[in-house]
């Protein structure tokens, strides 16, 4: 094991990030603090938008945070850390570098000499298992073998704080898996002078299987939730028992913090008060998912449900974010539940979920306040671009958005419609 | 075929204040140029054009060093506007909206102001030269300029992290990531440019007004001189001799340079055929190649990045995006004032010497332009009637392709103008004679754009789209209205903006020309251009430029920019 010392490596102290100006900002990340000691591995894990890798960015001094402290050592970081690099999700290599020379780009760049840079080059994509491809142009090798080459190069330049972005989510299953044991092997083994790793991503099994500790976060906006440390013995096994109860306690911190609510809330549109989004409505999947619920006598966890789908926790959240918001569900410490109205809409017709769904979305502010828009109007036709300034006012850069899934929910609940043509929602007179 | 070539003009908002200012600075600059030009000698001898076959060599010479030196100049250009356009805030707010003007402006109508500013200051010989040059160099910088910087611009975010993060200098981020990135839309602008570039040699090669006989020692030259004296032998051997350079270049400089950037393909995927060529092939065997690459370009390439290193090393690059772009220095406050109380001179200046022109001139300068308005609309209307079906029929069918492919290639390297005195010789004795002329020229200097894109357009039909109209047994005209067209007209669009930007440029030449010692005119606009150089007429020479200039970006604003919107919001494959 590693030992944990008492001096912070990096520490956040309640650091803010915006993007965008004059009024139109985006709040991407709030408030979030937190350190990360020599000797841990850090999971920083949440769904898609939860400003993770923008935490990420912070931390490597690739943006800076807009407000709040950013320490390393201590000390307050200017610029670029210089003591922390990236494995990135799509690799970033140079396509147009050899496997060697896209390590050496980074040697060289310290200004080491050629026959250093050389050696030290070498032994590391030996160290990765990847002797024999020094020439091999990126392109040439698989997804696995050019994440290898990543992991090379950022090991080259020795750093203290290694900083891994969805490193496996675009590798195929067989390959994150061997290459997250042997990570999990340089890391616990210590042939790398690596003092910590911080590893980002939305999927719970690999942060579980591979770190310390568990940083959770939730979006709108992106903040921290609830930390935990994981008290796992190396190697750790799927299907160990110890394992998927501490598995089932993360699924229950992360999907608890979804809306959990009866009746839609949030403020109409130009009202004052708390504003509620849409989700992407994904009729299909909500329809699926009520049907598969039902199936297991209208309770099931989450978790075997994810994996009996086949599906990341990131495509399932907002099917069940969008069942919750209907009064279709209810999620209850880990489990979903079904409600009466889920069991009716399972069991009810195409043209009877219509209604359904038509009589549930109403009752969410922005559709209502379109709908009764449209209502007034005296030719039932008014612009999507008024629709559009309104709701920029409130979701800014994410209106388009909103407008699109309102769109598509009334759309399918025969609510109203939109004229590509002419820009403009409509209704049947 | 791969014919890439999207004009990336007609992107911003319509007619705005900064396109009146730039608009303002050219005329000024025009003012500037005719200025000097009122010192230009009146009457200029052109060089003795030898008709022998054994002067070819010496000629294709000539022309190739003429062309090189303009695209050395258009290279040197575009790293250094593009690298400052995609890297500063301010420099881009100026450069873009400069760029765009420039690229829509016919480009032949600042010949006659560029020769005779030039012949003012220089001797004859190295002024017509350097205009040459400067022609050439203005039809070929400002596509690969916009190109780098769209490249720049595009790099994908995390390929410019990882260069942050490793903290690569700036010369290395240079030469590692933005120039490889750039390199392959760099080589197809420059092919682009460079076959471009052989229209407005000839004819720079060719021009001659009244006394004043600017003409160059070149192969546009021996071929108008071939069509003067009716030698058809020499006017073979001469088209014989362009045919062969454009070729011969083609594969010893640009298919090896293509084949070479393969490997700067981003989207990867090992096992696709890269484009191969026999001549990039032996050099990269060559064993003298590998032995100067390994022991004298290797260790000299490392100590300019070490050089560099040391000098930028201590500075690692601001990290990317979120750069807060710090407040316009003073120096460049400055500048800027200095240029616009500069533009505003220049423009006053121009407008005095407008102000010197009857007002009765202007009439005929408007007929003019509608005259060649009228020419420009009727050389496109009958290249897209021949285009399009053409094109459709060899991007459908694949046989066809490969047959017609490396044919119409040849025959759309020779460049327009350098047939324009054959042209003009076989048709002076028909009904319109050089209004005739006119349009054919245009029309060849158009045309092949238009198939080229119609091409592209044709075999871009997904092929399930291709079956299920077959499935659905669309009848012919259908079929044309439901799929092909809609399918092809971001394509047809894209061919005839360029394509009517090319017909522009040649009315220039084209209007009115000197054959067998006379000169022959047609009303337009471009006759005006010509006929005020003869004549020394400058203020209608300057006054029809930049009528000339104004309308046609007007044009590309309002009319090809309306078209270019609607095929990328309705007909673009997705």
């Amino acid at each position: 094991m590693n030992l944990v010392g008492d001096e912070n490596l990096l520490e956040l102290q309640g650091v803010d990030k915006t993007y965008g100006s004059d009024g139109r900002t985006f709040l991407a990340v709030k408030n979030v603090s937190l350190r990360i000691r020599p000797g841990e591995f850090v999971g920083l894990l949440g769904p898609s938008g939860c400003g993770k890798s923008t935490l990420l960015r912070i931390i490597t001094g690739l943006s800076p945070a807009s407000s709040g402290g950013v320490l390393y050592r201590g000390r307050p970081l200017v610029g670029i850390n210089p003591h922390a690099t990236i494995v990135f999700q799509t690799f970033a290599l140079y396509p147009w570098l050899t496997v060697e020379e896209n390590v050496e780009i980074a040697l060289k760049a310290r200004g080491l000499p050629p026959s250093e840079r050389r050696a030290r080059a070498l032994r590391l994509i030996d160290l990765v298992g990847l002797d024999g491809f020094e020439s091999a142009y990126p392109r040439e090798l698989s997804g696995g073998m050019r994440q290898k080459v990543g992991f090379a190069r950022a090991m080259a330049v020795e750093p203290e704080l290694l900083c891994l972005d969805e490193p496996f989510s675009a590798l195929d299953l067989l390959s994150a898996d061997a290459l997250r044991g042997e990570l999990l092997e340089l890391w616990l083994g210590k042939s790398i002078p690596t003092q910590a790793i911080l590893l980002v991503t939305h999927n719970i099994e690999e942060a579980l299987l591979l770190a310390d500790r568990l940083i959770i976060m939730d979006k709108d906006p992106g903040r921290v939730v609830a930390e935990m440390a994981v008290g796992l013995r190396y190697p750790r096994h799927r299907k160990d028992t110890a394992f998927l109860a501490t598995l089932d306690k993360v699924y229950a911190i992360v999907a608890g913090r979804t809306e959990r609510e009866t009746a839609p809330a949030g403020t109409a549109s130009g009202q004052p008060g708390r504003k509620t989004r849409l989700p992407v409505a994904r009729i299909n999947a909500l329809a699926g998912l009520m049907e598969k619920v039902r199936e297991e006598g209208g309770r099931v966890d989450l978790h075997r449900l994810a994996g009996e789908l086949h599906l990341e926790l990131d495509d399932l959240l907002p099917v069940v974010e969008g069942a919750e918001l209907l009064g279709f569900a209810q999620v209850d410490a880990g489990d979903i539940v079904l409600t009466a109205l889920g069991q009716a809409f399972a069991d009810a017709s195409i043209t009877a979920r219509k209604e359904i769904i038509a009589g549930r979305i109403l009752r969410h502010p922005t559709i209502r306040w379109i709908y009764e828009t449209l209502q007034q109007d005296d030719d039932r036709h008014v612009a999507a671009s008024f629709f559009l300034e309104r709701l920029q006012a409130e979701f800014g850069d994410d209106a388009p958005q909103q407008l699109e899934n309102a769109i598509s929910w009334g759309r399918y609940a025969e609510l109203f419609t939109f004229d590509d043509d002419t820009d403009e929602l409509f209704m049947e007179a | 075929m791969r014919f890439r070539f999207s004009p990336p003009l007609l992107r911003r908002p319509g007619f705005t204040a900064g396109d009146a200012v730039i608009v303002l600075a050219l005329a000024g600059l025009l003012a500037a140029g005719l200025r000097l030009g009122w010192r230009a000698p009146a009457v200029l001898h052109g060089p003795e054009i030898s008709l022998s076959p054994s002067a070819l060599p010496l000629y294709a010479l000539l022309s190739t060093a003429r062309m090189t030196a303009a695209y050395v100049l258009s290279l040197a250009f575009t790293l250094v506007y593009g690298y400052a356009a995609a890297r500063s805030r301010t420099a881009r707010r100026v450069l873009i909206p400069l760029l765009d003007i420039l690229q829509s402006v016919p480009i032949l109508s600042f010949l006659p102001v560029v020769l005779l500013g030039l012949s003012a200051i220089l001797p004859q010989k190295p002024a017509a030269e350097l205009a040459a040059v400067l022609l050439i160099f203005t039809s070929q910088a400002w596509n690969m300029a916009y190109s780098f910087y769209q490249s720049i611009t595009t790099l994908p975010n995390e390929l410019r992290e990882a260069a942050a993060v490793f903290r690569l200098d700036r010369w290395l981020r240079f030469k590692t990531l933005e120039l490889p990135f750039a390199t392959l839309g760099l080589i197809w602008n420059s092919m682009m440019s460079w076959a471009g570039g052989w229209f407005f040699l000839m004819a720079a090669e060719i021009f001659r007004v009244g006394e004043r006989d600017f003409r160059l020692r070149g192969l546009g030259a021996y071929l108008q001189e071939a069509a003067n004296q009716g030698d058809m032998r020499a006017v073979v051997y001469g088209v014989a001799a362009l045919v062969a350079t454009i070729v011969v270049l083609d594969q010893i400089l640009w298919r090896p340079l293509l084949s070479w950037a393969d490997k700067f393909r981003l989207d990867g995927v090992a096992g696709e055929e890269p484009p191969r060529c026999w001549f990039g092939d032996l050099v990269s065997r060559s064993w003298l190649v590998e032995r100067a690459g390994a022991h004298l370009a290797a260790p000299l390439g490392e100590r300019v990045d070490r050089f560099l290193h040391e000098r930028l090393g201590g500075a690692p690059a601001a990290p990317p995006g979120d750069r807060s772009e710090a407040r316009p220095s003073r120096a460049v406050f400055l500048a800027g004032a200095a240029t616009a109380l500069l533009v505003l001179y220049g423009g006053y200046r121009a407008f005095g010497l407008l102000a010197t022109l009857p007002f009765s001139s202007w009439k005929p300068l408007l007929i003019g332009l509608a005259a060649t308005l009228l020419r420009v609309a009727a050389a496109l209307a009958i290249a897209l009637a021949w285009t399009v079906p053409a094109g459709v029929a060899i991007g459908m069918n694949r046989r066809l392709a490969s047959l017609a492919q490396p044919i119409v290639q040849v025959v759309a390297s020779i460049p327009a103008t350098a047939l324009f005195p054959v042209i003009v010789l076989a048709l002076l004795s028909a009904p319109g004679g050089l209004n005739l002329a006119a349009i054919v020229l245009m029309l060849m200097g158009t045309q092949w754009y238009l198939l080229f894109n119609v091409i592209a357009g044709a075999s871009a039909i997904p092929q399930d789209l291709r079956f299920t109209t077959d499935l659905l047994r669309l009848p012919f005209l259908d079929r044309w209205r439901v799929l092909i067209l809609p399918a092809i007209f971001p394509y047809v669009v894209t061919g005839a903006i360029t394509a009517a930007g090319g017909a522009w440029n040649a009315s220039i030449v084209a209007e009115r020309t000197e054959f067998a010692g006379r000169s022959r005119t047609t009303v337009g606009v471009g006759a005006l251009i010509a006929g005020a150089t003869a004549q020394g007429d400058y203020a209608l020479l300057l006054a029809a430029t930049l009528v000339l200039i104004v309308t046609v970006v007007l044009i590309n604003r309002t009319f090809w920019r309306a078209m270019y919107r609607l095929a990328e919001e309705r007909y673009r494959m997705e």
